[in-house]
């Protein structure tokens, strides 16, 4: 009889990249129609140009580079969409395609493509458009216009290397004043005005300027992590900590810092923590470390919202605890079976450490056959075998 | 003589070319990657550098028997310190708008690696018409790498070329470019560009030398 060892995982699904891809995908798109609900014309061809720059970019550099995996594998699309939805529906579409190229050129390609990344190639694309056009990326515009499924907000349909027209004349043509083109962070941020926790929850009621419906984001999100294609722990952290270190400073100064539902509900948290913090390439594996990297990005987005001059920390959070991820999964590395303190009591030596190396998890995904160790020791040995031969 | 001069010509392609101090050797970034906002910056500061590297070349080819090898590095450091001495006073009579802009980048040429490591590497082991056209190489090699850089960061980050306007009023700047970050950006790009092109030109010739690559 031979005893196979290896290590845990034991139960396998027939689960494989493009598979999840597929169904971020699926889980996404209604919340990209709710998007094009809200936005109309110009947000359909954001998300559309946004998403083709980034397949085109992947196509490019899996053709003349020596990449794994291709546009087939959905990773890209996701990219696209995530960086369309967190950007402003009427973003100049030309900046779009720049963006998403920067995405999976800088994002992905430059670290060895799918699975090497370090940081969230949607968020790196977002942070490039961010310095690079700083004024269009504040320009937000509002939702529910009449006419939005007829003609396109003027700043999307900017000429190539150009700036967008200005948005004022246009908003005022239809009764409407610059306040209605701010996010509610920018709102609260440069105004102080204060909205509430139900319209932000749903993003259905006047002329707000804000991204997909939070609720929505989250029912997607609770599939994807009922189908375990993303683990809940991190939006559960990240939720989790951004609300308490809130709440903690709104009970100490409730005039100068705003209640806790809307720093949950408002901005891009709720979007960064479902989809863009939960990317598996760039989040920690230990479920310990899943906890400890959703708190820092609940902490850091709450501290650079509050004390920084963007309205906006969700993308510096996540790309920072990106950064910290490996040094977390280094930290956090689980504790073995019979190697916990107690059992260590007794021993001089600590036990050794088991790094989760990466080859080794992707092996599993690409369900690689695994090296199988043999358990030797119960097995005749071929000279003792052939000693019972010769004295016979 | 026509053997001298194809020598004379290849030792100044070699910093021009094969040896370019900026995409080939990736030395002296510190300028490159800080002065290289516009494309005027780029040249006057690939001028100066040139300047000091030949003239120092000059002064160490033909000092290169008295040098004690002791303490050449401190004998090439003064050398070298007089010349941008020099270049510092120079282009602050010429225009005190560019001395301004290129900041303590004039006076930091001194150690500029390029420089001590040719005068080591070479000026103090050739005769100086050699020592000398090898520094003129390199200091244009220099200047291109500047100038390829300092051009797409000032179009890119302004929409001009040498305060130019090339795309009309409407250009809407690229704000990254004109920060560090864009330097590292497109200092990336060029490299990218040339190792393409280096080995797709390797390629080719293994294939007409019929040789087969296992990519």
């Amino acid at each position: 009889m031979t005893i196979e060892i290896r290590s845990a995982p034991h139960i396998k699904a027939p689960r494989s990249v493009p598979t999840i891809m597929r169904h971020v995908v699926w889980s996404l798109v209604p919340v990209c129609a709710f998007f094009v609900y809200q936005y109309g014309l110009s947000a359909l061809a954001s998300l559309l140009v946004v998403t083709a720059s980034c397949l085109a970019t992947e196509r490019l550099f899996v053709r003349t580079g020596t990449q794994a995996g291709d546009i087939g594998d959905f990773s890209a699309v996701i990219t696209g969409l995530l960086l369309a939805l967190s950007l402003p529906p009427a973003f100049p579409l030309w900046m779009g395609a720049v963006a998403g190229f920067v995405a999976i050129a800088l994002g992905k390609a430059l670290t060895g493509g799918i699975g090497f990344n370090v940081f969230n190639p949607a968020l790196v694309g977002r942070a490039f458009a961010q310095a690079a056009f700083p004024q269009a990326i504040a320009t937000y515009s509002p939702s529910f216009l009449p006419g939005r499924f007829t003609e396109f907000v003027p700043s999307s349909l900017a000429w190539p290397l150009m700036q967008p027209a200005d948005l004022m004349p246009w908003l005022k043509e239809r009764q409407l004043d610059a306040l209605a083109a701010a996010t509610p962070l920018a709102k609260w941020k440069f105004e102080g005005v204060l909205a509430g926790a139900e319209e932000l929850l749903t993003s259905l009621s006047g002329h707000m300027a804000v991204g997909p419906s939070p609720l929505l984001i989250l029912l997607c999100g609770s599939y994807l992590a009922f189908r375990r294609f993303l683990d809940w722990r991190i939006p559960a952290a990240i939720l989790g900590s951004a609300g308490l270190t809130a709440w903690l400073l709104f009970a100490l100064s409730p005039e100068r810092f705003p209640n806790p539902f809307f720093m949950l509900f408002s901005g891009g948290l709720i979007l960064g923590a479902v989809y863009m913090a939960t990317d598996m390439a760039t989040s920690p594996v230990t479920p310990k470390g899943m906890w400890l990297y959703g708190a820092l990005i609940g902490l850091l987005t709450v501290i650079i919202r509050y004390y920084s001059g963007l309205p906006e920390g969700v993308m510096y959070a996540i790309l920072l605890a990106n950064a910290a991820t490996p040094l977390i999964e280094k930290v956090t590395q689980p504790t073995p079976f019979g190697k916990s303190a107690l059992a260590r009591l007794g021993q001089a030596k600590r036990g050794a450490s088991y790094p989760l190396h990466p080859g080794y998890i992707s092996r599993e995904e690409a369900h690689a056959v695994t090296p199988k160790k043999r358990f030797l020791r119960n097995k005749p040995k071929p000279e003792e075998r052939r000693k019972p031969e010769k004295s016979s | 003589m026509s053997q001298a001069a194809t020598t004379t010509w290849e030792e100044f392609m070699e910093g021009v070319w094969r040896q370019n101090p900026v995409f080939v050797m990736v030395l002296g970034l510190c300028p490159t990657l800080a002065v290289t906002v516009s494309a005027v910056n780029a040249l006057s500061m690939g001028l100066a550098t040139t300047f000091v590297l030949t003239c120092s070349c000059l002064l160490v080819s033909l000092l290169r028997k008295l040098i004690p090898k002791e303490v050449r590095i401190a004998t090439y450091i003064v050398i070298i310190a007089t010349f941008v001495t020099v270049v510092d006073y120079l282009i602050q009579a010429i225009s005190l708008a560019l001395y301004d802009a290129l900041g303590a980048f004039i006076q930091l040429i001194v150690v500029n690696c390029i420089i001590l490591g040719r005068a080591e590497a070479h000026a103090s082991k050739h005769p100086p018409l050699t020592a000398v056209v090898n520094a003129l190489g390199m200091g244009v090699g220099f200047s291109i790498g500047l100038f390829a850089l300092g051009s797409v960061r000032e179009i890119l980050g302004a929409g001009k070329l040498f305060g130019f306007s090339l795309f009309g009023e409407h250009f809407q700047p690229w704000v990254v470019m004109v920060l560090p970050p864009g330097g590292f950006f497109v200092l990336g790009l060029w490299l990218l560009l040339f190792a393409a092109w280096g080995r797709w030109r390797q390629r080719r010739q293994g294939a007409a030398k019929g040789v087969t690559q296992h990519a």
